[in-house]
């Protein structure tokens, strides 16, 4: 635990005392719920349709892989076609890209953006190190299985694989978006203590609360 | 002066109603011809409504506290009295919506509530950026509000009413009465200042996603999100509908107003798509040398 997140007392300027717990007063540890669909089916059907036809993308590069995401967005592949736009901030994005190895100190961050993402929320493993680990099989600073530790909607295979292939499977994604198959902000909700377990395992310098939002 | 009549409220919906779809249409149209000057495609021209569906349809939100939910509305608030305090069609008894006499000191002062309302709810957010971007963003509008306010008065001394509907019915008759010609200093004080109102380039250092992450919005997500995109397709129509009602004729039916909006807001684009950003010491500093001399000197020579 670093010194910072510990329950201290703090005088203040004009002298009173107070005491502060940054675990508590800066963050919720209140665990994800699973959120069911709208009431009627219609509805639902509507949203999932604007959800598949309105990606936006957190721009967080973890690996090598981000390099094949900056095509997209110039004239030669043009994703915003598609109706796929990067965001800033994980608050208003909907798909978190895993682009590449994935160290264990990336991993941390990793965590709290997908976990300050709004419910729908999908994760894509892009290249093979997603999968197994790829060319890092052996490293002992890189996690193998994504899948362990985030709910991943899909892989997109190949080292690196080019754009088409990201285009091809934001076009898969959106068919599953679609179908109402990509429940991933749920799965991890349900098996909330398993993800936990596994990422803690991991992690060891875990400095932070379990869930924030 | 028209007297208060019921019949207003549904009028005043009405016009709402279109010009919020004209507004998702128009910025998506400007959002593609920013998108051709890169070679590219850019988004379909109905993205916009997608978006806001996506947005309000998402199923979780987060709170920081009561100033973060009153912050959209207020903006939203503020773009939505902005359009109906101002006759939106001249002589038309459906489209003048709820003008009065002195409504240009009102809409004035709309301008600039939203801005104070996403101040204070993005203040409450808590997140860094989010402050960096309102100090940016209130230092940078507070310079490029001077000018316009100095083009406002000068056109109101000119026609020596503070009535919207009035100002705009002494430019009727001829394109040489607007006031484009008749006062051609306010209005370049006027659109210069227009400039730093539209968050683009050279002045969207406020919003700057490469370097503060969206600034004010940063923390902003679901359906606040989505009452702020609301916002952001109905305020710079109702920016440009006052620039239009005050500068270049108005409009007297509904082709004339959609092509003088769209010509307006084309102007900002095209600036915005050949000029880099400017720092805020940077734009405070060409508003200072550049666009209010011409406002004083249009309130000077009026």
């Amino acid at each position: 635990m670093k010194k910072e997140l510990e329950k201290r007392t703090v005088t203040g300027p004009d002298g009173q005392t107070f005491e502060v717990e940054p675990l508590i007063d800066y963050y919720c540890e209140a665990h994800p719920t699973v959120q069911p669909p709208a009431y009627s089916k219609i509805i639902e059907n509507l949203f999932n349709w604007a959800r598949s036809e309105s990606i936006w993308i957190l721009g967080f590069g973890t690996g090598c892989g981000a390099i094949e995401m900056r095509p997209l967005m110039t004239p030669r592949f043009d994703a915003y076609r598609y109706g796929i736009q990067w965001r800033p901030t994980p608050r208003q994005a909907n798909l978190l890209i895993i682009s590449g190895y994935l160290s264990v100190k990336t991993l941390k961050r990793v965590i709290r953006s997908y976990e300050q993402m709004q419910s729908p929320k999908y994760v894509i493993g892009l290249g093979s190190c997603t999968i197994n680990g790829g060319m890092y099989w052996d490293s002992y600073n890189t996690i193998k299985r994504l899948d362990d530790y985030l709910p991943v909607d899909l892989y997109i295979v190949g080292c690196m694989p080019r754009p088409e292939a990201l285009l091809e499977g934001f076009n898969t994604l959106k068919r599953m978006i679609r179908a109402g198959n990509a429940e991933g902000a749920n799965t991890y909700a349900a098996n909330f203590d398993w993800y936990k377990t596994n990422q803690k395992r991991v992690i060891h310098d875990w400095d932070m609360p379990d869930y924030n939002w | 002066m028209q007297q208060f009549e019921w019949i207003q409220i549904p009028y005043s919906l009405l016009t709402l109603f279109i010009v919020l779809n004209f507004g998702l249409l128009l910025n998506a149209l400007m959002a593609k011809i920013a998108a051709r000057v890169g070679r590219r495609r850019g988004i379909p021209i109905y993205q916009n409504y997608i978006d806001l569906i996506k947005n309000y349809g998402l199923r979780t939100s987060i709170t920081h506290g009561i100033m973060f939910y009153l912050g959209p509305v207020f903006r939203l608030a503020g773009g939505v009295g902005l359009l109906l305090f101002v006759p939106t069609l001249y002589g038309s008894e459906m489209f003048s919506n709820l003008s009065f006499a002195g409504d240009l000191i009102l809409a004035l002062y709309f301008v600039f509530f939203g801005a104070l309302g996403m101040a204070l709810g993005a203040g409450e957010s808590g997140h860094p950026h989010a402050a960096i971007g309102v100090s940016r963003g209130l230092s940078q509008m507070t310079m490029a509000e001077l000018p316009f306010a100095l083009a406002v008065f000068s056109v109101a001394l000119q026609y020596d009413t503070l009535t919207i509907s009035e100002i705009v019915k002494a430019q009727q008759g001829s394109l040489f009465h607007w006031t484009l010609f008749t006062n051609p200093l306010a209005v370049a004080a006027a659109m210069l200042s227009f400039l730093g109102s539209m968050m683009r380039p050279p002045f969207d250092v406020v919003l700057a996603p490469q370097e503060i992450p969206i600034g004010p919005p940063t923390e902003y997500h679901s359906s606040y999100l989505a009452l702020m995109q609301t916002n952001r397709m109905i305020f710079p129509i109702a920016k440009i509908v006052i620039i239009m009602n005050l500068f270049f004729g108005g409009a007297t039916n509904w082709p004339i107003f959609f092509a003088k909006v769209f010509l307006i807001y084309l102007f900002a684009v095209f600036v915005g798509v050949v000029f880099p950003r400017f720092r805020v010491e940077q734009s405070i500093r060409w508003f200072l040398i550049w666009a209010v001399p011409l406002g004083v000197l249009a309130i000077v020579l009026v």
